[in-house]
C-alpha cells in the first residue's frame, strides 16, 4: 500500500503538460519510465538525494496503467488529483461537463464511507 | 492601529472567470444571473474602501505537497504571482502578480507565533485559484497588496475546527494591534458541501442542499455554537468528499466574532455546488 505514492504520481505528471500527453497516449510505458526515473526523485532536493524505498504494488501500478479512475479512488488516491488529471486527458473527447458527469456515473455504486486518502 | 474594513467570506468557484467573460452560445444561461451577484459582492469591499487584504485560502496541491505540508502557512514576499498551468488548462484562468504587504505578514508571523500558533511561512509563494478567484469576483484591478494565509482543508491530518475558528479570531486581533493607519479587509474563500473526484460531483445542485442551508444560516447569523456543535472532521465527509473546506468558512465566522449577523448575505444554487457570499463590517454599514 503506498498512497503517497499513488498521489506523487498523480501530482507530478498533472503539473507538466508533456507527461500528461505521455500518460494520456502511452499509460503503460509512461508509468514504468515515471516508477524507475521520478518515483523516488524527492520534489524539493537535486537529483542526486533521491529516496530509496518508494515503489508501487502490482495492484497500483495496474491501476494507474488502465487509466482505471474507479479503481484509483478505491485505493485512496487522492480524489481531486485523480479528477484534475483526468479531466485534462479525457474531457477533451466530449461536449460540456459530459466527462464529469461520466466519471460520477462508473462510481455510483460506491458507498459512503469513501476509502481513506490519508497518507 | 489599522482598521478591519471589512470581513468578507465566499466560496470560490474557478469557473466564475469563463462563465462571466463567455459571449454568445458559449455563455452559460445562468452567467448574467451570477455576475449580478458578483458585482453587489463586490460592491461591499469597494464601500469598505480597503488598503490591504489579508486573504485566505488553501493551495490545491500546487506548490505546497505531501513531502512537506505545512497546516497555517502565511505567505511573506515582496509579491506573490498567481496561477498555474492546470488551472489555466482547466479553468481559463489568467496569470497575474499581486504585491505583498510584508510588515503585515511579519506582524501576524511573529505575534501568531507569541499566540500558540505554529505557523509555517514562505517567502516565495505562487497563490493558486482559492486566492484568484476572490481577487477576480471582489478587487478585478488586483491593485491592493495582500497577505495570503493558506491553511490545509486538503490532506489529511488536519486541524480540529475548532482551530480554525480559533485562527479566524487570532487573525482579526492581530489585524487590529498591527501599527498602521491602514484599513484591511479580512477575505477569506472555501466551500460549502461540494464532491470532487466522487460519485456525488457534478451534481445538478450542491451535493448536500440541507447542509448547505444550514450553514448559510450558521454563517449569516455567526452562530459558531450551533456550527462547532454539529462539524466534526468525521462529520464533513457525509455532505461531500471536498467539504473540509468548510472549515475556511469557519475561521472566516471567527475573524467575523461569534453571535455577529453578516451585513450582507447572498447566495447562488449552481450546479455541482452553491455559491455564498457574506460580509461583515466592524465598524457599521458605509454610508
Amino acid at each position: 500500500m503506498s498512497r503517497y505514492l499513488l498521489d506523487k504520481f498523480l501530482f507530478t505528471v498533472d503539473r507538466d503538460a508533456a507527461l500528461v500527453e505521455r500518460y494520456r497516449t502511452e499509460p503503460v510505458a509512461l508509468v514504468a519510465w515515471w516508477e524507475a526515473q521520478l518515483a523516488n526523485k524527492i520534489l524539493n532536493c537535486t537529483d542526486r538525494e533521491r529516496s530509496s524505498w518508494l515503489a508501487l504494488t502490482e495492484v497500483e501500478r495496474a491501476a494507474l496503467q488502465s487509466h482505471d479512475h474507479v479503481k484509483l479512488f478505491e485505493l485512496g488516491a487522492h480524489p481531486f488529483l485523480t479528477l484534475t488529471l483526468f479531466i485534462a486527458m479525457f474531457e477533451r473527447d466530449h461536449g460540456p461537463l459530459e466527462y464529469q458527469r461520466a466519471y460520477a456515473r462508473a462510481m455510483e455504486h460506491l458507498q459512503l464511507p469513501y476509502p481513506d486518502i490519508s497518507t | 492601529m489599522a482598521t478591519v474594513a471589512a470581513v468578507i467570506a465566499s466560496t470560490h468557484h474557478p469557473f466564475y472567470y469563463r462563465a462571466s467573460t463567455s459571449v454568445g452560445p458559449d455563455r452559460p444561461p445562468f452567467a448574467d444571473e451570477w455576475v449580478a451577484k458578483v458585482e453587489a459582492f463586490r460592491d461591499t469591499l469597494t464601500r469598505a474602501r480597503p488598503d490591504v487584504l489579508v486573504m485566505v485560502g488553501s493551495d490545491h496541491f500546487h506548490q505546497l505537497w505531501l513531502d512537506n505540508m505545512p497546516q497555517f502557512l502565511v505567505g511573506k514576499a515582496p509579491f506573490f504571482d498567481a496561477n498555474f498551468y492546470n488551472e489555466e488548462r482547466e479553468f481559463g484562468l489568467p496569470r497575474f502578480t499581486l504585491r505583498g504587504q510584508e510588515d503585515l505578514a511579519a506582524h501576524i508571523l511573529r505575534n501568531g507565533l507569541d499566540k500558540n500558533f505554529d505557523l509555517a511561512f514562505s517567502n516565495e509563494l505562487r497563490v493558486d485559484h482559492s486566492i484568484t478567484c476572490p481577487i477576480i469576483t471582489l478587487r478585478p484591478e488586483a491593485d491592493l497588496p495582500i497577505v495570503p494565509i493558506y491553511t490545509n482543508i486538503f490532506a489529511p491530518p488536519m486541524p480540529q475546527p475548532h482551530r480554525f475558528v480559533e485562527l479566524g479570531r487570532a487573525i482579526r486581533e492581530l489585524v487590529e494591534s498591527w501599527p498602521s493607519d491602514l484599513r484591511v479587509a479580512i477575505i477569506g474563500t472555501g466551500h460549502l458541501s461540494l464532491e470532487l473526484g466522487g460519485p456525488r460531483q457534478f451534481g445538478p445542485h450542491g451535493p448536500d442542499p440541507e447542509f448547505d442551508r444550514k450553514a448559510v444560516e450558521w454563517i449569516a447569523t455567526g452562530n459558531l455554537d450551533g456550527c462547532l456543535r454539529e462539524v466534526t472532521l468525521d462529520s464533513l465527509h457525509s455532505p461531500g468528499n471536498a467539504t473540509h473546506g468548510f472549515m475556511d468558512f469557519m475561521l472566516m465566522m471567527g475573524a467575523a466574532g461569534d453571535g455577529k449577523v453578516a451585513d450582507h448575505v447572498d447566495s447562488l444554487d449552481l450546479f455541482h455546488t452553491m455559491e455564498a457570499y457574506f460580509t461583515w463590517y466592524p465598524e457599521g454599514v458605509p454610508a
